[in-house]
């Protein structure tokens, strides 16, 4: 039996993770997909928000607020990009300046520091690219871009580091009481007919989507996701020097509506759209999702080229009908603890969920913290960010180093190895991608697709054919020639 | 740091005619810079005939037709290094490459021939609403998965876009046994060659529906299928003409972009509808000493043209240095 299993390795079970294998506990972690990150926190706006939005006293303010204010270290400590850029919430009418003050009064009671109302003249000097049209807004120094892929695989990585296991392609089908802790029952899409059970003491559910269903399993005060499609558009990184700020507009019912964002890698970013749907799979975009998405954007900055479009996709966030956060354990079921309906501003506050949970954990148990705690790791080398001898010195001592794959993102074979061979290493060519960025720049892949094959059926010593693009049956290849 | 005269970047057909015609106009350090293991460029991986007509008065295949200008490369003793990739360019000529086995190299030039060639048009650009499954490829890609690896990339293809390389891709897959289902051109009009609509896609009763595109993409893991729509005058998809195709692969062949990353570290002006550089009628850029010729100028129709452009290419770049140094 496992002190504890952790159901999901999205940013929060990732989090949870690291933070609970900080205590003398056993722990496992079991996931769906083929890799960590493959669910709504590998879809989201990438921002660390400041915390101004969320209702005063609710969890998404006290979570958001907390997890922002750990979020610059925790990223130093593992080595993830993070950049603090801030934030301005655009109003465009008076009325629109009246919700501004309101958001201020909002984020100072949640505790955001530093919050400012931005006149006309000041936002022109700001950043000006910025509609003219814009009356005023909020500035909220605080806000920051992060990389969700890379801050959920150092997480996971780092929890594994420190002994905490990991299973993938591991989908959790029941989940019921057994003797001092529960049995949880899972199918594996490799064995479609074959079930496999693990017992755990503690059950943690991060399972984003489907953590209603989860906790449903074993409690009576039942909980209900309704999945909320965001929409979003990547622009090239030649568009990427006209925004410096991450820009909102004053939020409405759905949301905090389209924003105009730069990543922690330079590119563009616009969205996302809002729209309750059924279909807890259902990552496609539309076409007037997109339109929308492109629309909207031309008020906040006109203009903003958005005939650079690299791509464009769909995330689904997980809402609980009763808008909030739950965190924490279920009343009826002793030892299940549940993280559900971490929506916006999940990523923000994943540092501190992931802190309070494995608390809760460790209190509850009685579970004494660890002598060794390694709690820092380095990063993939990022080759194109060394500097001539540094580079010069890298490829002498390891040649991978000296074969560029990637050629709009700069990506050596040194640093796919590295992805490759990492703990929770990458096994498909998405995992490749969230871990060192191969085919996400303006080819899309066109080029070193067929090089990062070679490399996957190399290292993994598993033929082309088998290869996928994120898992399952997303199968890259399909028949050698006749 | 290394010194030649004229540095040339890419060894595919552009650069090696620029290389050969240099040569033969009696410049003796010559230095032709290629990323790939081999010269040759995209030729190698277009194992088709129909290249050559021009130049040879014959027909040859994409690999033959290189071939020929590597011969004459190997003949005249012209250096190059394969496996190199140019990283870095200044406005002083200094060319910064990283290859394979030795790293960094620094190199200076007195004057250099942009040859770099051009890329396919990733999906992206299209903004093609629905899934983002496995199976979408650039003909391109699917090319080299064919030709070079030998393998398949699906068995139920659609095409979308009717561009040469996805033409040649309609005739190569079927020979291969899969099923080409129909290429999709959202133009009244294809793009690519008339013979090679004939030879790739009526020879083999292939459809070519124009005035359609892909207006949704279906399936999560492996592409499913695709909706097929009739657009308008605009180009916009007319409401109720959505059709389910069924395939397990959709190739993209949807326009070519010079590529001019490097082109753009020289801060030298672009020509906004070519994508490449504004060049005299020398081939020379408005930086004096960096010329440019081939795909990264603007996309041509024929490899032929583009060995006639490097030519004078190479003949103005050699000038150029032999008028220096009298």
């Amino acid at each position: 039996m496992y002190d504890a299993i952790i159901i999901g390795a999205g940013v929060i079970g990732a989090a949870v993770a690291r933070e609970l294998s900080r205590y003398q506990c056993s722990i496992l972690v079991l996931e769906k997909g083929e890799d960590v990150c493959v669910g709504t926190s590998k879809a989201n706006s990438a921002l660390v928000h400041a915390g101004f939005d969320a209702k005063s006293g609710s969890m998404k303010a006290k979570y958001n607020v907390r997890g922002s204010l750990m979020m610059e270290e925790l990223c130093r400590k593992l080595d993830v990009p993070y950049e603090r850029n801030g934030a301005l919430v655009l109003a465009f009418s008076q009325e629109e300046t009246e919700t501004l003050v309101r958001l201020k009064r909002q984020g100072e009671e949640n505790g955001v520091k530093d919050l400012a109302i931005l006149e006309k003249e000041q936002l022109g000097k700001k950043d000006p690219d910025l509609s003219k049209e814009a009356v005023a807004a909020l500035y909220a120094p605080t806000a920051a871009l992060v990389c969700p892929f890379l801050l959920t695989i150092a997480l996971a990585e780092n929890a594994n580091v420190n002994g905490c296991e990991f299973l993938f392609e591991k989908e959790v089908t029941h989940i019921q009481k057994a003797g001092e802790g529960y049995e949880v029952k899972v199918s594996s899409p490799a064995n479609p007919g074959r079930q496999e059970s693990y017992l755990g003491k503690n059950i943690i559910n991060c399972a984003g989507l489907y953590s209603d269903k989860l906790h449903n399993m074993v409690s009576k005060k039942s909980y209900q996701i309704t999945p909320v499609k965001g929409e979003y558009c990547l622009l090239d990184k030649s568009e990427g020097t006209s925004v410096s700020s991450t820009l909102f507009k004053v939020p409405g019912k759905m949301g905090k509506g389209v924003l105009v964002t730069r990543t922690v890698h330079g590119n563009i970013l616009l969205g996302p759209t809002a729209e309750s749907i059924s279909d807890k799979e259902e990552t496609a975009t539309s076409k007037e999702g997109l339109k929308r998405v492109l629309m909207d954007t031309k008020h906040t900055i006109p203009d903003l080229n958005t005939g650079m479009v690299i791509t464009s996709f769909a995330g689904l966030r997980a809402h609980e009908r009763n808008g909030d956060f739950i965190i924490g354990e279920a009343e009826d079921a002793p030892c299940f603890f549940d993280a559900i309906g971490i929506e916006s501003p999940g990523l923000s506050a994943a540092p501190a969920i992931g802190m309070a949970l494995a608390e809760m954990v460790a209190e509850k148990n009685n579970y004494p913290k660890k002598e060794r705690f390694q709690e820092e790791r380095k990063g993939i080398t990022a080759f194109a960010a060394l500097s001539p001898a540094e580079k010069e010195a890298i490829v002498k001592e390891k040649p991978a180093y000296g074969n560029m794959i990637c050629r709009c993102e700069m990506i050596t074979e040194g640093e796919i190895l590295e992805a490759i061979h990492r703990p929770l290493g990458a096994k498909s060519l998405d995992g490749l991608k969230r871990r060192v960025r191969t085919g996400m720049g303006r080819c899309q892949g066109g080029f070193c697709t067929p090089r990062l094959v070679e490399i996957l059926e190399r290292e993994w010593g598993i033929s082309k054919l088998l290869l996928t693009k994120t898992g399952g049956n997303s199968r890259l290849l399909t028949d050698e020639n006749r | 740091m290394l010194q030649y005269d004229l540095v040339i970047i890419g060894g595919g057909p552009a650069g090696l005619a620029a290389a050969d015609s240099a040569r033969e106009m009696g410049v003796q350090s010559i230095l032709i810079l290629e990323r790939e293991n081999k010269l040759g460029g995209i030729l190698n991986q277009c194992i088709h005939t129909g290249f050559g007509l021009h130049t040879f008065r014959e027909e040859l295949t994409g690999p033959e037709y290189a071939a020929r200008y590597i011969d004459k490369i190997r003949q005249k003793e012209i250096e190059y290094k394969v496996s190199a990739m140019v990283i870095d360019i200044t406005r002083d000529k200094q060319v910064t490459i990283m290859e394979k086995g030795t790293g960094l190299v620094t190199i200076q030039a007195k004057v250099i021939v942009l040859a770099m060639g051009c890329r396919e048009r990733p999906r992206g650009a299209l903004n093609i609403p629905g899934y983002r499954p496995a199976g979408i490829y650039s003909a391109g890609t699917a090319q080299y998965f064919v030709n070079i690896d030998g393998i398949m990339p699906g068995k139920e293809i659609v095409i979308l876009g009717s561009g040469d390389i996805g033409l040649i891709m309609a005739r190569r897959l079927t020979l291969e046994g899969a099923k080409v289902k129909c290429v999709a051109e959202i133009m009244p009009k294809s793009g690519g060659l008339q013979r090679n609509i004939v030879q790739c896609l009526e020879d083999f009763g292939i459809p070519l529906k124009l005035s359609h595109t892909v207006t949704y993409i279906h399936g999560k893991e492996r592409i499913e299928g695709v909706t097929l729509s009739k657009v308008d005058a605009n180009l916009e998809p007319v409401p109720g003409t959505e059709e389910f195709v069924p395939c397990d692969t959709l190739l993209l062949s949807v326009g070519l972009i010079p590529e001019n990353e490097l082109t753009r570290k020289l801060e030298v002006p672009m020509d906004e509808k070519t994508k490449g550089p504004v060049v005299t009628p020398e081939m020379e850029t408005a930086l004096p000493g960096v010329f440019a010729c081939g795909n990264v100028v603007h996309v041509h129709d024929l490899v032929d043209h583009v060995s006639q452009e490097a030519k004078k290419a190479g003949e103005n770049a050699a000038r150029y240095i032999l008028e220096e140094k009298t």
